[in-house]
């Protein structure tokens, strides 16, 4: 078989399959239950750390973030 | 560590040494114009730096461990100055091709091969494009990454050298466009040593963001860093395929593409298509999902549609090209798969535009008060108007009355001004202040005049477009009774010379707004009062 034959025929069978599924599998992983409270907190990620990244763990934070 | 850094330090000087001498024999023996003054540039550049480095050597290093505790922030303000600089040059540029079109006595006769249309046109685009464009992605991601990682930029002074390499990048695209050195491929015009020296530059840029994620002390990684994220990836992929060229010399610019006749226009065109999709769309809505929440002060509205957004975008984005290569020699089924993408995307697009504009639910007041959401409202405004233009546009029987016409001109502007232009100014006067440690921008009444300055100067833009568009389009086809066509092509021309000037005044007005924003920010570090130190505690707004 031709590599050009052959590609195209993986491309619009499994290949399609395959980004189709995925597709459909993000939009249920988004909407799984408790995500809404998951992504209440991922969505508030911007006010969190204006001014100086997270301290590291073992080392006194130098001030205290507020965190929800 | 003293002995690794000076190790370090002879590996540079080494390979600057080196650079500077090909450079050199480069200069002597080069084969045309661009390739000898981009020989000259690397020389004086990598010659510099090594003479800097040398006169460093035996400097010690400034201790590097307190830094975790702070930001990276002095690549970003370079990267905000950057931006509004080629942002300037870019519509200068742009300004002036345009009244060229208008009155073409301004191809100057002693400028000839130099400053005419047909090369100052590359010079334009790859300005606002590439350098102001690219410079705002940069500086911003830096920025976003940081903030919703917690975390410092990964890679020490990596991030400099993407800053300074991607300035690189653009001077020797500059100069090479007005002398010629191009391989006329829309927006990747750049010939094969220069595209050589953006993949190293790209590459960095990747670690430097991807390290970043890879350490951030937050559990998530927040959505505007996926957009950001796949906008570096995709144009990498993009950059390294539509640019598979065997150069003719080693001395010369010109070089020739492996890709054989339509396969390599097809590939152009899904190179230029995805620049717009990931470059203009993907990177600027990473720069939409952070400042438009901070500027509102509240959450987006939608985290899930969010992730949707995303995905949907992405998926679909990479299906879109052949649209640009309708009634070619490219298959009528690849051409119509373009097509139905297209159309398709549509509604990703505005399901990201919605959950941008509902982000200020509640807050609507802020519109009134805040002319800096306003120009990020308006942002999405356009973003919204051209994502429908565009679909529309790619339509067979659409695109055969738009192809070729003014109409196509005026769409990637709307987009380009209205939305790449509006929310990365909207960003740079959020940017600002926070950067210079400042407690406002220097003067609201200035940002409302850009405000409108840009957006009367947008509108005047498409609308005569549309206009001309429209127009020679219906002329180009026009026939008679016995089949004859009516028009010349110059008849279409003399036509059009009324929107023309329009178009030039509606670039005037963009490019006055965008001064007066360059002053009110300069003014905003002279002039404004410094935040105080004491508010450094954030409140999570809920």
């Amino acid at each position: 078989m031709e590599l050009y034959t052959l590609l195209r025929q993986f491309a619009d069978s499994w290949m399609l399959l395959f980004l189709f599924t995925f597709f459909i599998g993000v939009i249920v992983w988004a909407f799984r239950p408790g995500s809404t409270k998951a992504y209440k907190d991922t969505a508030n990620i911007p006010f969190r750390h204006d001014d100086a990244p997270a301290p590291s763990e073992g080392q006194p934070a130098a001030n205290k973030e507020a965190r929800a | 560590m003293a002995k690794g850094r000076k190790m370090s330090n002879y590996i540079k000087l080494i390979a600057l040494g080196l650079v500077t001498l090909f450079a050199m024999i480069g200069t002597n023996y080069a084969r045309d114009l661009a390739y000898q003054v981009h020989a000259i540039i690397v020389m004086i550049v990598a010659g510099g730096l090594f003479l800097y480095t040398l006169r460093r050597t035996d400097e010690p290093k400034v201790a590097a461990a307190g830094l975790e505790n702070e930001y990276f922030d002095s690549v970003i303000r370079a990267g905000t100055i950057a931006t509004a600089f080629w942002g300037v040059v870019g519509f200068l540029a742009g300004t002036f091709i345009a009244f060229q079109l208008a009155f073409p006595a301004l191809n100057f006769e002693w400028a000839d091969g130099l400053a005419n249309f047909g090369r100052l046109r590359p010079l334009h685009t790859s300005a606002v494009i590439f350098a102001f464009g690219g410079n705002a992605l940069i500086a911003t991601s830096f920025y976003v990454v940081q903030r919703t990682s917690a975390a410092r930029l990964w890679g020490g002074n990596l991030a400099w050298f993407v800053f300074w390499g991607y300035q690189l990048f653009i001077v020797l695209a500059a100069t090479g466009y007005l002398l010629g050195g191009t391989q006329s491929k829309e927006y990747a015009e750049p010939e094969w040593y220069v595209d050589l020296w953006l993949t190293i530059v790209w590459v960095a840029y990747l670690a430097v963001f991807l390290g970043t994620i890879i350490k951030r002390k937050e559990p998530h990684i927040y959505v505007a860093n996926w957009f950001y994220l796949s906008f570096i990836v995709t144009v990498a992929m993009l950059h390294l395929i539509n640019n598979m060229t065997i150069p003719v010399s080693i001395w010369g610019s010109k070089s020739v593409i492996v890709w054989p006749g339509v396969q390599d226009a097809m590939i152009q065109w899904w190179y230029g298509h995805n620049a717009v999709g990931f470059f203009l769309t993907a990177g600027f809505l990473g720069m939409m999902y952070y400042f438009i929440p901070k500027q509102a002060e509240r959450p987006v509205f939608s985290y899930k549609l969010s992730i949707i957004h995303f995905w949907a975008l992405i998926f679909l984005y990479i299906w879109a090209g052949p649209h640009h290569l309708h009634y070619t020699a490219l298959p009528d089924w690849a051409s119509t798969l373009g097509m139905v993408m297209s159309v398709i995307l549509w509604m990703p697009s505005w399901g990201g535009m919605i959950n941008g504009l509902m982000t200020l639910s509640g807050a609507w007041d802020k519109l009134r008060t805040d002319p800096v959401i306003r120009m990020m409202v308006i942002s999405l405004g356009f973003y919204g108007m051209s994502t429908f233009e565009g679909p529309m546009m790619s339509i067979r029987a659409v695109n055969s009355l738009s192809h070729y016409t003014d109409w196509t001109i005026g769409h990637v502007h709307s987009g380009a001004l209205g939305w790449n232009g509006m929310i990365t100014f909207g960003a740079l006067y959020y940017l600002v202040p926070a950067l210079w440690k400042r407690e406002s921008l220097y003067s609201l009444r200035l940002v409302s005049w850009h405000f409108w300055l840009a957006t009367l100067g947008i509108i005047l833009y498409a609308a005569s477009m549309w206009v001309t568009g429209i127009m020679e389009g219906l002329m180009w086809r026009e026939v008679d009774a016995n089949g004859f066509l009516v028009n010349s092509f110059a008849d279409t021309v003399a036509a059009k010379f009324p929107m023309y000037v329009v178009r030039g005044l509606g670039g005037v007005m963009f490019l006055t707004g965008s001064i007066i924003m360059c002053y009110n920010l300069w003014m905003t570090d002279r002039k404004a009062p410094a935040k105080e130190a004491s508010l450094t505690v954030q409140v999570p707004a809920e």
